[in-house]
């Protein structure tokens, strides 16, 4: 045996005693967290205890149920483009976070959520607050770890951030064991990490890129695709500079709303169930398609069958496995989709002969535009969300949340800026868009946010109101209020009879009175002419709002791609 | 088609559970796996019989596996030079007066006895999938008590004739 070569420090003061809650801490000062959403319970309390004494250290955001703790922490995730903390406590407080991870997943947000866990001593026996989170997690996150060893939490901090922040972005969970964040530690540890099984591709092969342009410079009817990848990326200006260059024609997938400016004269609008005539139909009609970020999801290509048949595809992800998945395609590039762009934008930019192609495209704007009902007196939703935008001056980050308010945000909110569209695509799940918006105002703090709700989604998490009493956080909640679940009852019209079944629902609380009960200003509108007159003023002052609006009930949701259907077998084109 | 895929893990807890629940969540259909460690510390090595329908099946399946952060890395090993074992114990029913006959038909395939009752008798056999299944077929008529099988577990072989890699990404770098 050898002696070790350290000196013993001869130091009279006490040494501090930290414990695996502070070396957590520790690890989310290092990573730059300014943000935590996060709720206390049993098997976190070394944790809390550990961020008391850090005090100061982190703006700490306590919502009123953790699923609006995650929500928020996917606004702020999505606008600030930051890993984001969510802390939550083992159990229940792990399984409430649970639709929040799903939709992080879905949607590609990178969170870094922390759970308590049981002692490592009774792990398996059913102790009190214990659930089974890896269990549980695995699928829905990109990664997940329990921690073991004390020694190893820096380690498994760092590698959670780097995981979940780099390459296709994504959820990752730390469940720690109260034992660990208890244990009071003493020599200093590793948190360098080496992941050999992870190594994202980030550079486009050029091979490939060359490939594209090649098959651009012959296309006749080109049409580019935006994803949520390009702003995960911020390859939006990279992007304006390629359609530019080629001035060929822009569509984009719900998610990739505001890569491309909405009112660019080369917009097609939104494609997909929900899109634009244009869109869907330079989908179909496309002989070149370029999927720049987006994952062909089956509400955007409608019946895959139909779908792009003629095209060839070109697709853009950084992540391998969704290249090929739903759609054959002639060219993949594995690439951050702002690194592809600016490959492709190195190359000596050419005029295209698609005169023909962009012509027809003009003609389908202009004479299949989007449209709705008219009136003077009662308010359509998309008469209203018309108004939000013109008042805003389509500058405010917005957040829906899900069903048809959602897609008429998305059709008529037009977003010419990256990182203002805050939305569930993929889980679609209710009670997003409220939370959602209060992560997004705390990111953007000086952006007017608004919070366009359903009445049916706004009550699965309206308790966060709360947060905004505490806060004075100015979010504005526009309540879409058609005193219906309304994208069921459409459905239940259009494919089941009008047999409403359990969607209409008009029994529901004076939301005026409820927001005073949180110290909040509520304003109920029922005609065109209060919005015209009221709504102006209230979405523009500093302070928090909920606008309580009472829309046509039997409003649909158009142009319609029925499930089942192609792209270009939309309903509801045109005004009856 | 039937492929015989090989990934090298972390060996990390979860990771199994990870595997397998990405391979039932989409759908493949897994024939058999085997897991074992390797001869470096910290990485098992897991090989998967699949059935799948046809080549893009197969390229999501080696993708979504790839994808997952405590894989290294996946191979499609069945067009290879490769050698496949797997280990089967069969419990027969057999009379005294029939082990002879018994011990006759399990020679060729170089099985063992590896235990004796009065009415059974277990034998155990290694090779590739199809000698293991010949032998149970032989063994049936005297009906089969229990049978357990390990599942194929493959390596390439040192020498490969010369033929391309797996289906190299080209779009990777
Ligand atoms: C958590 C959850 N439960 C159920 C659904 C199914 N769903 C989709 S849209 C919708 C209706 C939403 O109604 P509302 O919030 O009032 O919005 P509207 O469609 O009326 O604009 C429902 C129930 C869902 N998406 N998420």
């Amino acid at each position: 045996m050898r002696a070790s070569a350290e000196p013993k420090p001869t130091t009279d003061t006490k040494p501090i005693v930290k414990t695996g809650a502070d070396l957590l801490v520790e690890a989310l000062i290092d990573q730059k967290v300014e943000t935590i959403f996060g709720y206390p319970g049993g098997a976190v309390l070394p944790i809390y205890d550990a961020l008391y004494r850090a005090e100061g250290s982190f703006d700490h955001v306590l919502p009123r149920h953790e699923q609006g703790g995650i929500h928020a922490a996917e606004g702020y995730a999505r606008v600030s483009r930051k890993p984001t903390v969510v802390i939550g406590t083992s159990g229940p407080g792990a399984t409430n976070l649970i639709t929040g991870i799903a939709d992080a997943m879905m949607d590609s947000l990178p969170l870094v959520v922390f759970t308590g866990q049981v002692a490592k001593s009774v792990i398996g026996t059913d102790a009190f607050q214990e659930s089974d989170v890896m269990g549980i997690t695995t699928p829905i996150t990109k990664h997940n770890y329990q921690v073991q060893d004390l020694e190893d939490l820096p380690r498994i901090v760092n590698e959670a951030f780097h995981i979940a922040s780099t390459g296709r972005p994504g959820p990752v969970v730390v469940d720690i064991p109260k034992d660990i964040s208890a244990t009071v530690y003493e020599k200093d540890v590793q948190s360098e990490f080496h992941l050999p099984g992870y190594q994202p591709t980030i550079k486009p092969n050029p091979l490939q890129i060359n490939k594209l342009r090649e098959a651009l410079l012959i296309a006749k009817k080109p049409v580019v695709l935006t994803g949520a990848g390009i702003l995960h990326a911020g390859g939006s200006e990279a992007l304006k500079q390629f359609v530019e260059n080629y001035d060929v024609p822009v569509t984009s997938t719900l998610l990739g709303l505001g890569a491309f400016p909405g009112d660019h004269h080369r917009f097609l609008g939104m494609a997909g169930m929900h899109g634009t005539y244009a869109a869907n139909m330079a989908l179909y009609e496309c002989d070149l398609l370029i999927n720049i970020g987006g994952r062909f999801d089956d509400r955007l290509t409608g019946n895959l069958k139909h779908f792009a048949p003629n095209a060839r595809v070109a697709h853009i992800d950084i992540d391998p496995a969704e290249i090929g998945k739903n759609v054959p395609t002639e060219i993949p590039i594995v690439s951050d989709a702002k690194r592809a762009i600016d490959k492709l934008n190195e190359l000596e930019p050419a005029a295209l002969d698609h005169q023909e192609w962009m012509e027809k495209l003009e003609n389908n704007k202009q004479n299949y535009p989007l449209w709705h009902n008219e009136s003077e007196d009662v308010i359509l939703p998309q008469y209203l969300l018309r108004k939000v935008h013109q008042f805003t001056k389509g500058e405010a980050v917005v957040t829906t949340d899900v069903g048809q308010h959602q897609m008429w945000a998305a059709q008529y909110y037009t977003f010419n800026r990256p990182d203002r569209w805050v939305t569930s695509g993929g889980l679609g799940t209710m009670g997003f868009g409220f939370p959602a918006a209060i992560g997004a105002q705390i990111a953007a703090k000086d952006s007017t946010v608004v919070a366009i709700v359903g009445d049916g989604g706004f009550q699965m998490t309206m308790q966060e109101m709360s947060l905004l009493q505490e806060r004075g956080l100015p979010v504005k909640i526009l309540i879409v209020n058609n005193q219906a679940l309304g994208m069921v009852r459409q459905w239940q019209e259009k494919f089941y009879d009008e047999r409403y079944s359990h969607s209409i629902i008009e029994t529901q609380p004076d939301f005026v009175k409820l927001a005073e009960a949180y110290g909040l200003h509520g304003y109920k509108m029922e005609s065109v002419q209060e919005i015209d007159e009221k709504l102006d003023a209230i979405l523009n002052n500093d302070k928090p709002a909920i606008i309580d609006c009472r829309v046509v009930q039997l409003e649909n949701v158009y142009p319609m791609i029925a499930p089942g259907k192609g792209s270009h077998e939309m309903i509801g084109v045109m005004k009856p | 088609m039937r492929r015989i895929i090989t990934a090298t893990v972390h060996n990390r807890s979860g990771v199994l559970n990870r595997v397998t629940g990405l391979l039932a969540k989409r759908q493949f259909n897994i024939e058999s796996i085997s897991v074992g460690r390797t001869e470096t510390e910290g990485v098992s090595k897991m090989t998967f019989v699949v059935d799948v329908e046809d080549e893009r099946k197969l390229e999501q399946l080696s993708k979504q596996l790839n994808k997952q952060i405590d894989v290294i890395k996946v191979s499609d090993i069945t067009d290879k030079q490769i050698v496949a074992r797997e280990l089967a114990m069969i419990k027969v029913l057999t009379t005294p007066q029939q082990r002879g006959e018994l011990q006759a038909i399990i020679e060729p395939f170089r099985a063992t006895i590896i235990d004796v009752s009065k009415e059974s008798m277990t034998v155990q056999i290694t090779g590739d999938s199809d000698k293991v299944d010949a032998l149970i077929e032989l063994l049936r008529p005297y009906g089969l008590k229990e049978l357990a099988r390990t599942g194929v577990t493959a390596f390439t072989r040192g020498q490969q004739r010369q033929q391309t890699e797996m289906k190299p990404y080209s779009i990777l770098n």
